[in-house]
């Protein structure tokens, strides 16, 4: 009797195969996943990355609930083709707040991880609205009532208190102010001291093309603007990140 | 098994395991599956030594050959950059005419702004340049801001009305809702269409001519020719960035579209703004 025979016990005793099998798969697991998070190569930290806006989170969610990411990736390759299209390749530390991250694997339209300060606001709301009308090649939807549809503001405090849940740094000031910055960021009249403060390189400003109204076309606008501009590639030494 | 059973018709060896006298015959693995199977493990122990691959206590193993993703990137594009020696050099030490200037030179400078064209611009300014409603058309000799070598790049480099940039090209049309009566802003309509023979309503034209030399004249000069200092637009030629109906001007009148372009010198470096401007100049329109 060999050791290799006495499978059979194994094979006949369905808790024991069950307890088998979980600690074969747990090895497997704790293998590949534990040292991504204690390499120091896996663990990227990069200076200017913050969490998100309440505008801009809450033009995120929009993003999310649309399917964007159905079409749009958010994650440039570390490919010559995809950086000299899209800009200098997505590091992990820039998905850092994301949750769910937005990388994607398709690309119907382009990658829009640095879309951020690439076209104006009123490019942005064109083409949301008729597509074709500036892009004649596009194959995109309409996406006009955003435009028309109202923000929901009334989660806001409680969507910042949700993302600290799973580990985004909001402070008890940022969701305190939140309902009140969520609406200043897109008002041009307003006192933006405290979100700029709060959240540095926010867009601030009306960015549907109507000050009165805050609607859903200024959040996604007002995240599609800040999309791959939080770090500064000026300073970003790329030897250090060689992996 | 210390008691194995051999099948008695095919005379192979059975596994032991029976299902109401039915047994399974155990069969070795073809050969040919069985040596893959074994070079895979070969191959893979090769991999691990060849590539970073093992977990270590604060890194990963380097493997053998130092690869990285990321240094491949940089020496690939290193490379590209030694494939265009020299070119890049030379537009980042000439002036935009001195490029122009030289015919060599020029068709690299061309070619290498259409293609940072197709990335960058083609959104807003379409592929073939011809822009679209409120996003001008690059291929005419009408320029808002100026069809000179350096003006184009002024242009690009510090975009326009771009608040992330000191030196942005600003220009705002006020309103004139407020300012003139809806009757005014008619007649000026009447007038300024008028100007490119456009047929309109002669009653509203006189009186048009005068409310325009009180309130437009100082931007878009007497002669409505426009003023590129302060970007704003000949309104006597035919050429319309907004639209060329009386409905369109008189939209334009009350709430005026303020384009807006991004400032491409922070993200595309001096080399490649030059490119494009050169690349811009050469459409048609350049001056």
């Amino acid at each position: 009797m060999s050791i290799l025979d006495k499978h059979a016990t194994l094979e006949r005793n369905a808790t024991l195969l069950l307890v088998g099998s979980l600690l074969v798969v747990s090895i497997g697991g704790i293998v590949e996943i534990a040292p991504l998070f204690y390499l120091e190569n896996t663990i990227e930290k990069v200076e200017g990355m913050r969490p998100y806006s309440p505008l801009e989170l809450a033009g995120r969610d929009i993003y999310v609930r649309e399917g964007c990411y159905v079409c749009h990736s958010q994650m440039i390759r570390p490919f010559r083709d995809e950086v000299e299209r899209y800009g200098h390749y997505s590091l992990a530390a820039e998905s850092m707040y994301d949750h769910p991250f937005q990388w994607g694997s398709k690309r119907t339209g382009p990658d829009l991880a640095r879309v951020g300060d690439r076209y104006s606001n009123e490019w942005h709301v064109q083409h949301m609205i008729e597509p074709r009308s500036v892009v004649p090649e596009s194959v995109m939807p309409s996406y006009a009532f955003l435009k028309s549809t109202p923000l929901d503001v009334r989660n806001v405090a409680a969507s910042l208190k949700a993302n600290r849940a799973v580990g985004v740094p909001y402070s008890d000031e940022m969701i305190e102010n939140a309902a009140a910055d969520i609406k200043a960021q897109a008002d041009p009249n307003a006192d933006t001291s405290g979100v700029e403060g709060r959240y540095p390189k926010a867009k601030l400003g009306d960015f549907d093309g109507d000050p009165q109204k805050l609607t859903e076309m200024d959040a996604l606008v007002a995240y599609l603007q800040m999309l791959g501009t939080l770090v500064d590639f000026s300073t970003y030494d790329d030897t250090t990140g060689y992996r | 098994m210390a008691d194995k059973h051999v099948d008695e018709i095919s005379g192979v060896e059975t596994t032991g395991h029976e299902w109401d006298g039915i047994r399974e015959l155990n069969n070795p693995m073809p050969r040919w599956w069985v040596y893959t199977f074994y070079a895979t493990i070969v191959w893979a122990i090769g991999y691990m030594i060849v590539y970073p691959a093992v977990p270590l206590l604060t890194d990963a193993s380097k493997g053998v050959i130092g690869y990285s993703s990321r240094a491949e990137l940089s020496a690939e594009l290193a490379d590209a950059k030694t494939a265009q020696a020299g070119n890049l050099e030379k537009i980042a030490a000439s002036s935009l005419d001195q490029i122009i200037a030289d015919p060599q030179l020029h068709q690299f400078a061309v070619a290498a702004g259409a293609s940072a064209f197709k990335v960058n611009c083609a959104q807003c300014h379409g592929s073939g340049a011809a822009g679209s409603a409120g996003f001008p058309n690059l291929n005419d000799d009408d320029w808002l801001w100026g069809g000179k070598p350096e003006e184009i790049y002024q242009t690009v480099a510090h975009g326009i009305r771009y608040t992330g940039d000191d030196d942005t090209r600003v220009s705002e049309m006020p309103s004139f809702a407020e300012i003139l009566k809806l009757e005014e802003i008619k007649e000026t309509a009447a007038y300024v269409v008028s100007l490119t023979g456009t047929p309109s309503d002669a009653a509203l034209v006189e009186p048009g001519k005068a409310l325009f030399e009180a309130n437009c004249a100082s931007c878009h000069g007497a002669d409505a020719k426009g003023n590129r200092e302060f970007g704003s637009p000949d309104l006597a030629d035919a050429l319309w960035l907004n639209g060329d109906s009386e409905q369109a001007i008189i939209a334009q009148m009350k709430a005026p579209k303020h384009g807006v372009m991004p400032a491409w010198l922070p993200r595309l470096g001096d080399t490649t703004v030059k490119q494009l401007a050169v690349f811009v100049h050469s459409l048609g329109g350049g001056e």
